[in-house]
């Protein structure tokens, strides 16, 4: 990878400008999303799914130091395994590894 | 600006998706075989596929002046039916020559099992057997690092591959490294939510550079965007970045991979050919 630094070549107010309102939005999405969760009928822990708890375990690495942020998160939602499965479980990915966990 | 999709499944989209495609510039594009959204119960099917790919399509392209080119395979989900896969394997060499097929593709992992490895295996043995390129799908989601991984030590098995012949796509910010790192070349595909955005593919061109890698929409059945290409050429100038590093991301780099290709040539606007009278009946 290239040096990270001056790689975007627009100045920094105009990345705050350009983007800044779609980002608040993404916010308040996810927080909305969490308290959905919280509002579930059945009073289940959200914290139970393994998706949910991926989740929570990225959002404190928004704060974390750059530049890398997509990557590490990309990462730790990752299947760290090394050999393929034996069997085929599903079509679909679950967009989080599920390790021992389990779907609510 | 003239630009190439070098990744959609325009078997699944209108004609009008076309045309919206060559009223923005499309010029020529690359149709892997890929999932029907369920699985096909026998190789007919497949014969049935290949002859659309390799017929309907250049002729419902060439209507809007696109050149339609196309890749034939098995595609990962269904490579867990190992049976089903093998018969396949025995009916693709017969449409290799056909003058729109560029190569074996798109191969990969789906869930990254054994069976899945075993197909794409096969299917690369079956490129090179033809001197075809090779177009390969990464997995979804939580499953790309690891497949991409697991594809990239296959490929390496192979004495006699040649890693420039060999397309990686659905690249993203984890995977792109190992991809460039081993000498493949790499593509990023402009989706909603499973893939990048207009934004990151940006950001990924600013931090690792154009060299080798290539924009598509690889839009399908699914909620896509056939007019990717040219969004991501919106993102990149409204980010101020010069036409010739753009030009290069959407045109000159498909056109060098594609080009490996005796079946290959672009021709700058071609003009839209009169409907045959089988595409009369589309609408």
């Amino acid at each position: 990878m290239k040096n990270m630094a001056s790689t975007c070549p627009m100045e920094l107010g105009k990345i705050v400008d350009e983007y800044f309102a779609e980002n608040r939005h993404r916010l308040i999405e996810l927080a909305a999303f969490l308290d959905r969760m919280d509002r579930a009928h059945d009073g289940e822990s959200p914290a139970l799914d393994f998706r949910v708890a991926a989740l929570r375990q990225a959002i404190p690495m928004l704060l974390q130091p750059g530049p890398e942020r997509v990557k590490r998160i990309q990462l730790l939602l990752s299947d760290p395994s090394d050999e393929p499965r034996t069997n085929l479980d599903r079509k679909a990915a679950y967009g989080a590894y599920s390790g021992a966990g389990r779907i609510l | 600006m003239d630009y190439i999709e070098p990744h959609a499944h325009m078997i699944s989209r209108t004609t009008d998706d076309y045309r919206q495609m060559a009223l923005m510039g499309c010029v020529a594009l690359s149709e892997p075989a890929f999932w029907a959204g369920w699985d096909r119960k026998s190789a007919d099917s497949f014969e049935d596929y290949f002859g659309q790919l390799t017929e309907f399509e250049p002729a419902r392209a060439a209507q809007f002046g696109i050149q339609h080119y196309t890749w034939l395979c098995l595609n990962p989900k269904e490579g867990e039916n190992r049976e089903l896969a093998l018969q396949v394997l025995q009916r693709i060499p017969k449409y290799l020559e056909r003058p729109n097929v560029l190569g074996i593709g798109e191969i990969g992992l789906n869930r990254n099992t054994m069976r899945e490895l075993e197909t794409f295996k096969d299917h690369v043995s079956l490129a090179l057997d033809h001197n075809k390129m090779i177009l390969i799908h990464t997995p979804h989601l939580e499953d790309k690092h690891k497949g991409t991984r697991l594809i990239i030590k296959a490929l390496q098995s192979f004495q006699n591959l040649d890693p420039r012949k060999v397309m990686i796509d659905h690249a993203e910010e984890h995977t792109i490294e190992m991809i460039r790192d081993n000498g493949f070349r790499c593509g990023l595909t402009l989706y909603p939510n499973t893939k990048v955005s207009y934004e990151r593919a940006a950001d990924i061109i600013e931090m690792h550079g154009p060299e080798g890698i290539y924009v598509n929409s690889a839009c399908d059945w699914g909620i896509s965007t056939p007019t990717a290409v040219p969004q991501f050429m919106f993102e990149m100038r409204r980010r101020k970045h010069d036409e010739e590093t753009i030009r290069k991301v959407v045109y000159e780099n498909p056109i060098a991979f594609f080009s490996q290709s005796a079946h290959f040539r672009i021709a700058r606007a071609a003009a839209p050919v009169a409907r045959t009278e089988e595409l009369a009946y589309v609408d």
